[in-house]
Protein backbone atom coordinates (compact mmCIF):
# COMPACT_ATOMS: atom_id res chain seq x y z
CA UNK A 1 0.00 0.00 0.00
CA UNK A 2 1.48 3.27 -1.10
CA UNK A 3 0.04 5.89 1.16
CA UNK A 4 -1.05 5.60 4.74
CA UNK A 5 -4.79 5.34 4.98
CA UNK A 6 -5.96 8.82 5.79
CA UNK A 7 -9.30 7.66 7.10
CA UNK A 8 -10.87 10.48 8.98
CA UNK A 9 -11.97 9.65 12.47
CA UNK A 10 -9.20 7.09 12.95
CA UNK A 11 -6.75 7.91 15.67
CA UNK A 12 -3.53 9.77 15.09
CA UNK A 13 -0.63 10.50 17.39
CA UNK A 14 1.48 13.56 17.47
CA UNK A 15 5.24 13.14 17.65
CA UNK A 16 8.37 15.17 17.41
CA UNK A 17 11.04 13.95 15.04
CA UNK A 18 14.35 15.54 14.21
CA UNK A 19 14.53 15.07 10.48
CA UNK A 20 17.82 16.01 8.85
CA UNK A 21 18.56 18.42 11.68
CA UNK A 22 15.14 20.10 11.80
CA UNK A 23 12.73 19.32 14.64
CA UNK A 24 9.25 18.70 13.26
CA UNK A 25 5.92 17.85 14.82
CA UNK A 26 4.02 15.30 12.77
CA UNK A 27 0.62 13.63 13.08
CA UNK A 28 0.58 9.98 12.11
CA UNK A 29 -1.76 7.00 12.14
CA UNK A 30 -0.38 4.08 14.15
CA UNK A 31 0.17 2.06 10.94
CA UNK A 32 2.09 4.73 9.00
CA UNK A 33 5.60 3.51 8.30
CA UNK A 34 8.55 5.86 8.51
CA UNK A 35 8.99 5.35 4.75
CA UNK A 36 5.44 6.45 3.94
CA UNK A 37 5.71 9.38 6.34
CA UNK A 38 8.89 10.58 4.64
CA UNK A 39 7.72 10.13 1.08
CA UNK A 40 4.01 10.87 1.20
CA UNK A 41 3.61 13.36 3.99
CA UNK A 42 6.94 15.14 4.23
CA UNK A 43 7.71 14.94 0.52
CA UNK A 44 11.21 13.68 1.16
CA UNK A 45 11.15 11.40 -1.85
CA UNK A 46 14.88 10.73 -1.93
CA UNK A 47 14.27 7.62 0.15
CA UNK A 48 12.93 4.92 -2.19
CA UNK A 49 10.35 2.19 -1.86
CA UNK A 50 11.53 -0.98 -3.56
CA UNK A 51 9.88 -4.01 -2.02
CA UNK A 52 8.18 -2.52 1.09
CA UNK A 53 9.07 -5.77 2.93
CA UNK A 54 12.65 -5.51 4.16
CA UNK A 55 14.04 -7.39 1.18
CA UNK A 56 15.91 -4.77 -0.86
CA UNK A 57 17.38 -1.95 1.27
CA UNK A 58 16.17 0.90 -1.02
CA UNK A 59 14.39 2.50 1.96
CA UNK A 60 17.48 2.56 4.21
CA UNK A 61 17.72 5.65 6.44
CA UNK A 62 19.59 6.38 9.66
CA UNK A 63 17.81 6.53 13.01
CA UNK A 64 20.06 8.00 15.70
CA UNK A 65 22.98 7.17 13.39
CA UNK A 66 22.00 3.51 12.83
CA UNK A 67 20.89 2.23 9.45
CA UNK A 68 17.50 0.49 9.30
CA UNK A 69 14.83 -0.35 6.71
CA UNK A 70 12.26 2.45 7.00
CA UNK A 71 9.54 0.31 5.36
CA UNK A 72 9.39 -1.91 8.45
CA UNK A 73 9.45 0.84 11.07
CA UNK A 74 6.26 2.41 12.36
CA UNK A 75 6.73 6.17 12.61
CA UNK A 76 4.69 6.32 15.82
CA UNK A 77 7.38 4.35 17.66
CA UNK A 78 10.04 6.96 16.93
CA UNK A 79 8.97 9.94 19.05
CA UNK A 80 12.10 11.96 19.85
CA UNK A 81 14.37 10.20 17.34
CA UNK A 82 16.86 11.75 14.92
CA UNK A 83 16.28 10.66 11.35
CA UNK A 84 18.82 11.21 8.58
CA UNK A 85 17.83 10.65 4.96
CA UNK A 86 19.78 11.14 1.75
CA UNK A 87 18.52 14.76 1.66
CA UNK A 88 20.25 15.37 5.00
CA UNK A 89 23.66 14.05 3.99
CA UNK A 90 24.60 16.65 1.41
CA UNK A 91 23.40 18.91 -1.38
CA UNK A 92 24.46 19.07 -5.03
CA UNK A 93 26.73 21.96 -4.14
CA UNK A 94 28.08 20.40 -0.98
CA UNK A 95 28.11 16.66 -1.34
CA UNK A 96 28.84 14.11 1.37
CA UNK A 97 32.13 12.29 0.66
CA UNK A 98 30.16 9.13 -0.14
CA UNK A 99 27.90 11.00 -2.57
CA UNK A 100 30.99 12.40 -4.31
CA UNK A 101 32.64 8.97 -4.40
CA UNK A 102 29.51 7.38 -5.89
CA UNK A 103 29.55 9.98 -8.67
CA UNK A 104 33.28 9.62 -9.28
CA UNK A 105 33.13 5.83 -9.39
CA UNK A 106 29.97 5.70 -11.50
CA UNK A 107 28.43 3.59 -8.74
CA UNK A 108 24.92 3.46 -10.23
CA UNK A 109 22.99 3.13 -13.45
CA UNK A 110 19.29 3.89 -12.90
CA UNK A 111 20.02 5.34 -9.46
CA UNK A 112 16.96 3.88 -7.75
CA UNK A 113 18.92 1.97 -5.11
CA UNK A 114 21.48 4.74 -4.64
CA UNK A 115 19.99 6.75 -1.73
CA UNK A 116 19.62 3.50 0.21
CA UNK A 117 23.14 2.41 -0.74
CA UNK A 118 24.62 5.70 0.43
CA UNK A 119 22.69 5.82 3.72
CA UNK A 120 23.66 2.21 4.30
CA UNK A 121 27.31 3.00 3.61
CA UNK A 122 27.19 5.88 6.12
CA UNK A 123 25.81 3.41 8.68
CA UNK A 124 28.49 0.87 7.77
CA UNK A 125 31.26 3.41 8.34
CA UNK A 126 29.70 4.55 11.65
CA UNK A 127 29.53 0.94 12.83
CA UNK A 128 33.25 0.46 12.29
CA UNK A 129 33.18 -3.27 11.54
CA UNK A 130 34.41 -3.07 7.96
CA UNK A 131 38.08 -2.73 7.12
CA UNK A 132 38.58 -4.28 3.75
CA UNK A 133 36.70 -5.09 0.63
CA UNK A 134 35.34 -8.47 1.73
CA UNK A 135 33.78 -6.85 4.77
CA UNK A 136 32.35 -4.00 2.71
CA UNK A 137 30.77 -6.50 0.31
CA UNK A 138 29.25 -8.58 3.11
CA UNK A 139 28.09 -5.64 5.21
CA UNK A 140 26.49 -3.96 2.19
CA UNK A 141 24.58 -7.14 1.31
CA UNK A 142 21.35 -5.63 2.66
CA UNK A 143 21.23 -3.31 -0.36
CA UNK A 144 20.32 -4.90 -3.65
CA UNK A 145 21.13 -3.19 -6.96
CA UNK A 146 19.02 -4.43 -9.85
CA UNK A 147 21.43 -2.75 -12.29
CA UNK A 148 24.34 -4.66 -10.82
CA UNK A 149 26.58 -1.70 -10.04
CA UNK A 150 28.07 -3.63 -7.12
CA UNK A 151 31.72 -3.45 -8.15
CA UNK A 152 31.67 0.33 -8.43
CA UNK A 153 29.61 0.70 -5.25
CA UNK A 154 32.23 -1.27 -3.36
CA UNK A 155 34.99 0.82 -4.97
CA UNK A 156 33.33 4.07 -3.87
CA UNK A 157 32.85 2.92 -0.30
CA UNK A 158 36.35 1.47 -0.11
CA UNK A 159 37.80 4.79 -1.17
CA UNK A 160 35.92 6.78 1.47
CA UNK A 161 36.66 4.20 4.15
CA UNK A 162 40.38 4.21 3.51
CA UNK A 163 40.50 8.01 3.15
CA UNK A 164 39.09 8.42 6.64
CA UNK A 165 42.12 8.75 8.85
CA UNK A 166 41.51 7.02 12.18
CA UNK A 167 38.66 4.89 10.90
CA UNK A 168 36.59 3.68 13.89
CA UNK A 169 38.45 0.84 15.55
CA UNK A 170 37.33 -2.70 15.99
CA UNK A 171 37.35 -4.27 19.43
CA UNK A 172 40.47 -6.31 20.04
CA UNK A 173 38.50 -9.44 20.94
CA UNK A 174 37.59 -11.52 17.92
CA UNK B 1 -2.43 -2.45 6.43
CA UNK B 2 -5.57 -2.87 8.47
CA UNK B 3 -5.96 -0.23 11.16
CA UNK B 4 -4.95 -1.04 14.72
CA UNK B 5 -4.61 0.89 17.94
CA UNK B 6 -1.20 1.69 19.37
CA UNK B 7 -0.02 1.88 22.96
CA UNK B 8 3.42 2.17 24.40
CA UNK B 9 4.11 -0.09 27.40
CA UNK B 10 5.97 1.65 30.21
CA UNK B 11 6.74 -1.52 32.18
CA UNK B 12 6.75 -5.28 31.71
CA UNK B 13 3.63 -5.47 33.90
CA UNK B 14 1.97 -2.94 31.62
CA UNK B 15 2.73 -5.06 28.58
CA UNK B 16 1.43 -8.21 30.27
CA UNK B 17 -1.75 -6.41 31.36
CA UNK B 18 -2.32 -5.09 27.84
CA UNK B 19 -1.93 -8.61 26.40
CA UNK B 20 -4.37 -10.00 28.97
CA UNK B 21 -6.87 -7.22 28.28
CA UNK B 22 -7.14 -7.99 24.56
CA UNK B 23 -6.59 -11.45 23.03
CA UNK B 24 -6.12 -9.72 19.65
CA UNK B 25 -3.22 -7.58 20.89
CA UNK B 26 0.38 -8.19 19.77
CA UNK B 27 3.70 -6.96 21.06
CA UNK B 28 5.90 -4.89 18.78
CA UNK B 29 9.68 -4.99 19.18
CA UNK B 30 11.92 -4.33 16.13
CA UNK B 31 8.92 -4.81 13.86
CA UNK B 32 10.91 -6.55 11.12
CA UNK B 33 8.64 -9.58 11.20
CA UNK B 34 5.38 -8.25 12.64
CA UNK B 35 5.07 -5.23 10.33
CA UNK B 36 5.87 -7.43 7.35
CA UNK B 37 3.11 -9.87 8.37
CA UNK B 38 0.62 -7.05 8.99
CA UNK B 39 1.28 -5.71 5.49
CA UNK B 40 0.36 -9.11 4.06
CA UNK B 41 -2.78 -9.34 6.27
CA UNK B 42 -1.27 -12.46 7.83
CA UNK B 43 -1.09 -10.81 11.25
CA UNK B 44 -4.18 -8.74 12.03
CA UNK B 45 -3.73 -7.33 15.52
CA UNK B 46 -6.45 -5.04 16.87
CA UNK B 47 -3.92 -3.50 19.19
CA UNK B 48 -0.17 -3.14 18.87
CA UNK B 49 1.74 -2.80 22.13
CA UNK B 50 5.11 -1.17 21.65
CA UNK B 51 7.63 -2.64 24.10
CA UNK B 52 10.65 -0.76 22.78
CA UNK B 53 10.91 1.52 25.79
CA UNK B 54 11.05 -1.30 28.36
CA UNK B 55 14.31 -1.63 30.31
CA UNK B 56 15.36 -4.90 28.65
CA UNK B 57 18.28 -3.52 26.63
CA UNK B 58 21.30 -4.72 28.54
CA UNK B 59 23.70 -7.60 28.40
CA UNK B 60 24.71 -8.46 31.96
CA UNK B 61 27.55 -10.70 33.10
CA UNK B 62 26.51 -13.43 35.53
CA UNK B 63 28.66 -14.69 38.42
CA UNK B 64 29.15 -18.15 36.85
CA UNK B 65 30.68 -16.64 33.70
CA UNK B 66 27.43 -16.63 31.77
CA UNK B 67 25.48 -13.74 30.27
CA UNK B 68 21.92 -12.50 30.41
CA UNK B 69 20.80 -10.82 27.20
CA UNK B 70 17.78 -8.54 27.54
CA UNK B 71 14.88 -9.24 25.17
CA UNK B 72 15.28 -5.84 23.50
CA UNK B 73 19.00 -6.00 22.80
CA UNK B 74 19.31 -5.78 19.02
CA UNK B 75 20.69 -8.67 17.02
CA UNK B 76 23.64 -6.43 16.00
CA UNK B 77 24.40 -5.43 19.57
CA UNK B 78 24.52 -9.09 20.61
CA UNK B 79 26.66 -10.15 17.64
CA UNK B 80 29.28 -7.43 18.19
CA UNK B 81 29.32 -7.43 21.99
CA UNK B 82 32.93 -8.18 23.02
CA UNK B 83 31.77 -10.60 25.77
CA UNK B 84 29.57 -12.50 23.35
CA UNK B 85 32.37 -12.60 20.77
CA UNK B 86 34.83 -13.89 23.34
CA UNK B 87 32.73 -16.41 25.26
CA UNK B 88 29.89 -17.28 22.87
CA UNK B 89 31.38 -16.77 19.38
CA UNK B 90 28.95 -19.38 18.01
CA UNK B 91 26.05 -17.04 18.80
CA UNK B 92 27.78 -14.06 17.26
CA UNK B 93 28.56 -16.04 14.12
CA UNK B 94 25.01 -17.36 13.70
CA UNK B 95 23.51 -13.89 14.02
CA UNK B 96 25.92 -12.44 11.47
CA UNK B 97 24.94 -15.22 9.06
CA UNK B 98 21.34 -14.00 9.07
CA UNK B 99 19.28 -11.22 7.49
CA UNK B 100 21.14 -7.95 6.67
CA UNK B 101 22.95 -5.30 8.75
CA UNK B 102 19.88 -3.01 8.61
CA UNK B 103 17.53 -5.78 9.73
CA UNK B 104 19.91 -6.90 12.48
CA UNK B 105 20.07 -3.32 13.78
CA UNK B 106 16.29 -3.27 14.18
CA UNK B 107 15.64 -6.91 15.11
CA UNK B 108 15.63 -7.81 18.80
CA UNK B 109 16.55 -10.93 20.75
CA UNK B 110 12.94 -11.56 21.83
CA UNK B 111 11.53 -10.88 18.37
CA UNK B 112 14.03 -13.23 16.75
CA UNK B 113 12.80 -16.09 18.98
CA UNK B 114 9.18 -15.31 18.09
CA UNK B 115 9.62 -14.76 14.34
CA UNK B 116 7.27 -16.85 12.26
CA UNK B 117 7.88 -19.32 9.45
CA UNK B 118 8.60 -18.19 5.86
CA UNK B 119 6.35 -20.92 4.36
CA UNK B 120 4.93 -19.41 1.13
CA UNK B 121 1.37 -20.51 1.90
CA UNK B 122 1.50 -19.12 5.43
CA UNK B 123 2.42 -15.76 3.89
CA UNK B 124 -0.48 -15.86 1.41
CA UNK B 125 -3.86 -15.26 3.07
CA UNK B 126 -5.60 -16.52 -0.07
CA UNK B 127 -4.23 -20.05 0.61
CA UNK B 128 -5.43 -22.43 3.28
CA UNK B 129 -2.86 -22.97 6.05
CA UNK B 130 -3.26 -24.77 9.36
CA UNK B 131 -0.79 -22.46 11.04
CA UNK B 132 -2.59 -19.27 10.03
CA UNK B 133 -6.11 -20.67 9.95
CA UNK B 134 -6.35 -23.88 12.02
CA UNK B 135 -8.26 -26.69 10.32
CA UNK B 136 -8.03 -25.20 6.82
CA UNK B 137 -5.39 -27.66 5.58
CA UNK B 138 -1.75 -27.68 4.57
CA UNK B 139 -1.16 -27.03 0.87
CA UNK B 140 2.62 -27.40 1.31
CA UNK B 141 2.08 -31.16 1.65
CA UNK B 142 1.88 -32.19 -1.97
CA UNK B 143 2.54 -28.60 -3.04
CA UNK B 144 5.61 -26.40 -3.18
CA UNK B 145 7.77 -27.56 -0.32
CA UNK B 146 11.38 -26.92 -1.26
CA UNK B 147 12.05 -24.94 1.95
CA UNK B 148 10.09 -27.24 4.25
CA UNK B 149 10.85 -29.68 7.06
CA UNK B 150 12.52 -33.07 6.85
CA UNK B 151 12.38 -33.81 10.57
CA UNK B 152 9.61 -33.72 13.17
CA UNK B 153 6.86 -32.61 10.76
CA UNK B 154 3.23 -33.70 11.05
CA UNK B 155 0.29 -34.22 8.72
CA UNK B 156 -0.93 -30.80 9.81
CA UNK B 157 2.19 -28.73 9.03
CA UNK B 158 5.67 -29.16 7.56
CA UNK B 159 6.93 -25.60 8.12
CA UNK B 160 10.38 -24.75 9.51
CA UNK B 161 11.47 -22.17 12.04
CA UNK B 162 13.58 -19.70 10.07
CA UNK B 163 15.94 -18.29 12.71
CA UNK B 164 19.72 -18.60 12.62
CA UNK B 165 20.23 -17.13 16.10
CA UNK B 166 17.95 -19.75 17.64
CA UNK B 167 20.00 -22.62 16.19
CA UNK B 168 23.05 -21.34 18.08
CA UNK B 169 20.98 -20.79 21.24
CA UNK B 170 19.76 -24.40 20.98
CA UNK B 171 23.35 -25.68 20.74
CA UNK B 172 24.32 -23.50 23.70
CA UNK B 173 21.45 -24.82 25.86
CA UNK B 174 20.20 -21.29 26.54
CA UNK B 175 17.39 -20.51 28.96
CA UNK B 176 14.50 -18.21 28.04
CA UNK B 177 13.27 -15.92 30.80
CA UNK B 178 9.61 -14.91 30.61
CA UNK B 179 7.15 -12.94 32.65
CA UNK B 180 3.39 -13.28 32.63
CA UNK B 181 0.23 -12.77 34.68
CA UNK B 182 1.43 -15.41 37.18
CA UNK B 183 4.90 -13.93 37.54
CA UNK B 184 8.26 -14.91 36.12
CA UNK B 185 9.37 -18.35 34.95
CA UNK B 186 12.11 -19.86 32.79
CA UNK B 187 11.93 -22.20 29.85
CA UNK B 188 14.84 -24.39 28.68
CA UNK B 189 15.62 -23.65 25.05
CA UNK B 190 14.68 -27.15 23.88
CA UNK B 191 11.20 -26.64 25.35
CA UNK B 192 10.63 -23.11 24.06
CA UNK B 193 9.77 -23.88 20.43
CA UNK B 194 7.48 -26.80 19.69
CA UNK B 195 6.88 -29.36 16.96
CA UNK B 196 3.67 -28.82 14.96
CA UNK B 197 1.79 -31.98 15.97
CA UNK B 198 -1.89 -31.23 15.52
CA UNK B 199 -1.56 -27.62 16.70
CA UNK B 200 0.76 -25.84 14.25
CA UNK B 201 -0.82 -22.47 15.05
CA UNK B 202 1.35 -22.50 18.16
CA UNK B 203 5.06 -22.01 17.42
CA UNK B 204 6.18 -22.05 21.04
CA UNK B 205 5.17 -22.82 24.61
CA UNK B 206 4.59 -19.26 25.83
CA UNK B 207 1.30 -18.96 27.70
CA UNK B 208 -1.25 -16.26 27.13
CA UNK B 209 -0.02 -12.88 28.37
CA UNK B 210 3.62 -13.95 28.68
CA UNK B 211 6.44 -11.80 27.38
CA UNK B 212 10.06 -12.83 26.88
CA UNK B 213 12.27 -10.69 29.10
CA UNK B 214 15.66 -12.18 28.30
CA UNK B 215 17.86 -15.09 27.33
CA UNK B 216 20.46 -16.58 29.64
CA UNK B 217 23.64 -18.35 28.61
CA UNK B 218 25.83 -20.46 30.85
CA UNK B 219 29.60 -20.64 30.58
CA UNK B 220 30.79 -23.59 28.46
CA UNK B 221 33.98 -25.45 27.59
CA UNK B 222 33.90 -25.23 23.81
CA UNK B 223 36.54 -22.53 23.44
CA UNK B 224 37.40 -22.35 19.73
CA UNK B 225 35.67 -25.64 18.89
CA UNK B 226 32.44 -24.55 17.32
CA UNK B 227 31.03 -23.48 13.98
CA UNK B 228 27.88 -22.15 12.35
CA UNK B 229 27.58 -23.43 8.80
CA UNK B 230 24.66 -22.01 6.83
CA UNK B 231 23.73 -23.18 3.33
CA UNK B 232 21.33 -21.07 1.26
CA UNK B 233 20.42 -20.01 -2.27
CA UNK B 234 22.71 -16.98 -2.27
CA UNK B 235 25.65 -16.19 -0.04
CA UNK B 236 24.04 -13.40 2.00
CA UNK B 237 20.60 -12.01 2.84
CA UNK B 238 18.79 -15.33 2.43
CA UNK B 239 17.25 -17.79 4.86
CA UNK B 240 18.93 -21.12 5.51
CA UNK B 241 18.00 -24.18 3.50
CA UNK B 242 20.03 -26.12 6.02
CA UNK B 243 22.25 -24.84 8.79
CA UNK B 244 24.34 -26.54 11.46
CA UNK B 245 25.56 -25.19 14.78
CA UNK B 246 28.20 -27.52 16.17
CA UNK B 247 30.07 -27.21 19.45
CA UNK B 248 32.46 -29.87 20.70
CA UNK B 249 34.90 -30.65 23.46
CA UNK B 250 37.70 -33.02 22.51
CA UNK B 251 40.35 -34.67 24.68
CA UNK B 252 42.98 -37.17 23.49
CA UNK B 253 41.36 -37.31 20.09
CA UNK B 254 37.96 -38.31 21.45
CA UNK B 255 34.72 -36.43 21.99
CA UNK B 256 34.11 -35.44 25.59
CA UNK B 257 30.95 -33.70 24.45
CA UNK B 258 29.41 -33.06 21.06
CA UNK B 259 26.40 -30.88 20.35
CA UNK B 260 24.75 -30.46 16.96
CA UNK B 261 21.74 -28.21 16.33
CA UNK B 262 20.15 -28.04 12.89
CA UNK B 263 18.31 -25.12 11.30
CA UNK B 264 16.01 -25.08 8.28
CA UNK B 265 14.97 -28.68 8.78
CA UNK B 266 12.20 -28.64 11.40
CA UNK B 267 9.50 -26.60 13.13
CA UNK B 268 12.10 -25.81 15.80
CA UNK B 269 15.89 -25.78 16.00
CA UNK B 270 16.56 -29.54 15.88
CA UNK B 271 18.65 -31.31 18.49
CA UNK B 272 18.88 -34.93 19.56
CA UNK B 273 20.63 -35.07 22.94
CA UNK B 274 20.28 -38.86 23.19
CA UNK B 275 22.12 -39.32 19.92
CA UNK B 276 24.77 -36.81 20.98
CA UNK B 277 25.31 -38.68 24.27
CA UNK B 278 25.97 -41.93 22.41
CA UNK B 279 28.97 -40.31 20.75
CA UNK B 280 30.73 -39.14 23.91
CA UNK B 281 34.01 -41.04 23.97
CA UNK B 282 33.99 -41.76 20.21
CA UNK B 283 37.09 -40.84 18.19
CA UNK B 284 36.71 -37.26 16.93
CA UNK B 285 37.28 -38.20 13.29
CA UNK B 286 35.62 -38.52 9.91
CA UNK B 287 34.10 -41.94 10.50
CA UNK B 288 32.37 -40.75 13.67
CA UNK B 289 31.14 -37.58 11.93
CA UNK B 290 29.46 -39.72 9.27
CA UNK B 291 27.91 -42.07 11.81
CA UNK B 292 26.59 -39.14 13.85
CA UNK B 293 25.10 -37.54 10.72
CA UNK B 294 23.47 -40.90 9.82
CA UNK B 295 22.06 -41.13 13.33
CA UNK B 296 20.72 -37.55 13.41
CA UNK B 297 19.00 -37.96 10.04
CA UNK B 298 17.73 -41.52 10.52
CA UNK B 299 14.14 -40.29 10.76
CA UNK B 300 14.38 -37.68 8.00
CA UNK B 301 11.58 -37.66 5.45
CA UNK B 302 11.49 -35.66 2.22
CA UNK B 303 8.28 -34.29 0.73
CA UNK B 304 9.36 -34.03 -2.87
CA UNK B 305 10.92 -30.68 -3.58
CA UNK B 306 12.87 -30.76 -0.33
CA UNK B 307 14.31 -34.26 -0.74
CA UNK B 308 17.67 -32.64 -1.48
CA UNK B 309 17.82 -31.38 2.10
CA UNK B 310 18.55 -34.88 3.44
CA UNK B 311 21.91 -35.40 1.68
CA UNK B 312 22.63 -31.66 2.04
CA UNK B 313 22.11 -31.83 5.81
CA UNK B 314 24.22 -34.97 6.00
CA UNK B 315 27.17 -33.31 4.28
CA UNK B 316 26.67 -30.11 6.28
CA UNK B 317 26.79 -31.99 9.58
CA UNK B 318 29.99 -33.82 8.59
CA UNK B 319 31.60 -30.59 7.38
CA UNK B 320 30.53 -28.64 10.46
CA UNK B 321 31.95 -31.29 12.78
CA UNK B 322 35.23 -31.18 10.86
CA UNK B 323 35.30 -27.38 11.27
CA UNK B 324 34.47 -27.54 14.97
CA UNK B 325 36.97 -30.28 15.80
CA UNK B 326 39.78 -28.58 13.88
CA UNK B 327 38.97 -25.25 15.55
CA UNK B 328 38.28 -23.46 12.24
CA UNK B 329 34.78 -22.01 12.49
CA UNK B 330 33.03 -20.99 9.28
CA UNK B 331 33.98 -17.44 8.27
CA UNK B 332 30.80 -15.38 7.74
CA UNK B 333 32.58 -12.74 5.65
CA UNK B 334 34.69 -14.81 3.28
CA UNK B 335 32.10 -17.44 2.55
CA UNK B 336 34.37 -20.17 1.17
CA UNK B 337 33.62 -23.40 3.03
CA UNK B 338 36.81 -24.99 4.31
C1 LIG C 1 14.11 -9.84 4.24
C2 LIG C 1 14.36 -10.51 5.54
C3 LIG C 1 15.39 -11.44 5.65
C4 LIG C 1 15.63 -12.08 6.86
N1 LIG C 1 16.62 -13.01 6.91
C5 LIG C 1 16.83 -13.68 8.07
C6 LIG C 1 17.83 -14.68 8.17
O1 LIG C 1 18.55 -14.97 7.21
N2 LIG C 1 17.99 -15.32 9.35
C7 LIG C 1 17.21 -15.02 10.42
O2 LIG C 1 17.41 -15.64 11.47
N3 LIG C 1 16.26 -14.10 10.37
C8 LIG C 1 16.06 -13.42 9.22
N4 LIG C 1 15.07 -12.48 9.16
C9 LIG C 1 14.12 -12.37 10.26
C10 LIG C 1 14.56 -11.44 11.38
O3 LIG C 1 15.64 -12.00 12.07
C11 LIG C 1 13.34 -11.28 12.30
O4 LIG C 1 12.36 -10.57 11.59
C12 LIG C 1 13.69 -10.55 13.58
O5 LIG C 1 14.62 -11.27 14.34
C13 LIG C 1 12.43 -10.31 14.41
O6 LIG C 1 12.74 -9.48 15.50
P1 LIG C 1 11.93 -8.12 15.77
O7 LIG C 1 12.43 -7.56 17.04
O8 LIG C 1 11.97 -7.25 14.58
O9 LIG C 1 10.48 -8.73 15.98
P2 LIG C 1 9.03 -8.11 15.75
O10 LIG C 1 8.71 -8.09 14.32
O11 LIG C 1 8.87 -6.87 16.53
O12 LIG C 1 8.17 -9.24 16.47
C14 LIG C 1 8.11 -10.56 15.97
C15 LIG C 1 7.13 -11.35 16.86
O13 LIG C 1 7.69 -11.51 18.16
C16 LIG C 1 6.80 -11.02 19.15
N5 LIG C 1 7.66 -10.45 20.19
C17 LIG C 1 8.64 -9.52 20.02
N6 LIG C 1 9.30 -9.31 21.18
C18 LIG C 1 8.72 -10.12 22.10
C19 LIG C 1 8.97 -10.38 23.48
N7 LIG C 1 9.95 -9.76 24.15
N8 LIG C 1 8.18 -11.27 24.13
C20 LIG C 1 7.18 -11.93 23.46
N9 LIG C 1 6.90 -11.73 22.15
C21 LIG C 1 7.68 -10.85 21.47
C22 LIG C 1 5.92 -10.02 18.44
O14 LIG C 1 4.67 -9.91 19.08
C23 LIG C 1 5.80 -10.65 17.06
O15 LIG C 1 4.80 -11.64 17.07
C24 LIG C 1 14.84 -11.78 7.98
C25 LIG C 1 13.83 -10.83 7.89
C26 LIG C 1 13.58 -10.19 6.69
C27 LIG C 1 12.49 -9.17 6.61
S1 LIG D 1 3.56 -26.02 6.13
FE1 LIG D 1 2.55 -25.16 7.96
S2 LIG D 1 2.74 -22.99 7.58
FE2 LIG D 1 3.02 -23.94 5.57
S3 LIG D 1 0.98 -24.18 4.62
FE3 LIG D 1 1.33 -26.03 5.79
S4 LIG D 1 0.34 -25.55 7.74
FE4 LIG D 1 0.72 -23.59 6.78
S1 LIG E 1 11.59 -0.92 0.50
FE1 LIG E 1 12.32 -1.35 2.50
S2 LIG E 1 13.70 -2.94 2.16
FE2 LIG E 1 12.78 -2.75 0.19
S1 LIG F 1 21.57 1.63 -9.89
FE1 LIG F 1 19.74 0.74 -10.65
S2 LIG F 1 19.17 -0.50 -8.96
FE2 LIG F 1 21.14 0.13 -8.38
Amino acid sequence: MDTPRAQSGLPTSSLILDINGIAQTVEVHPWTTLLDLLRSELELTGTKKGCDHGQCGACTVLIDGERINSCLKLAVTLDGAEITTIEGLGTPGDMHPLQRAFVEHDAFQCGYCTPGQICSAVGLINEGHAQGRDEIRELMSGNLCRCGAYTNIADAIEEVLSAQAGTPQREAAE
Amino acid sequence: MKPFSYTRAESVRDAVAALMANPQAQLLAGGTNLIDLIKYDVAEPEAVIDINRLPLKEIVELPDGGLRIGALVSNSAVAYDPRVKQHFPLLSSAILAGASPQLRNAATTGGNLLQRTRCYYFYDPASPCNKRDPGSGCPAIGGLNRIHAILGASDACIAVHPSDMCVALAALDATVEVEGPDGAREIGFADFHRLPGDGPDRDNTLRRGEIVTGVRLEANHFAGHHTYLKLRDRLSYAFALVSVAAAVQVADGRFVEVRVALGGVAHKPWRDPLAEAEFAGAPAGEETFIRLADRLLAGAEGRGHNDFKIPLAHRAIVRALRQAVSGHPQDQTVKAIQ
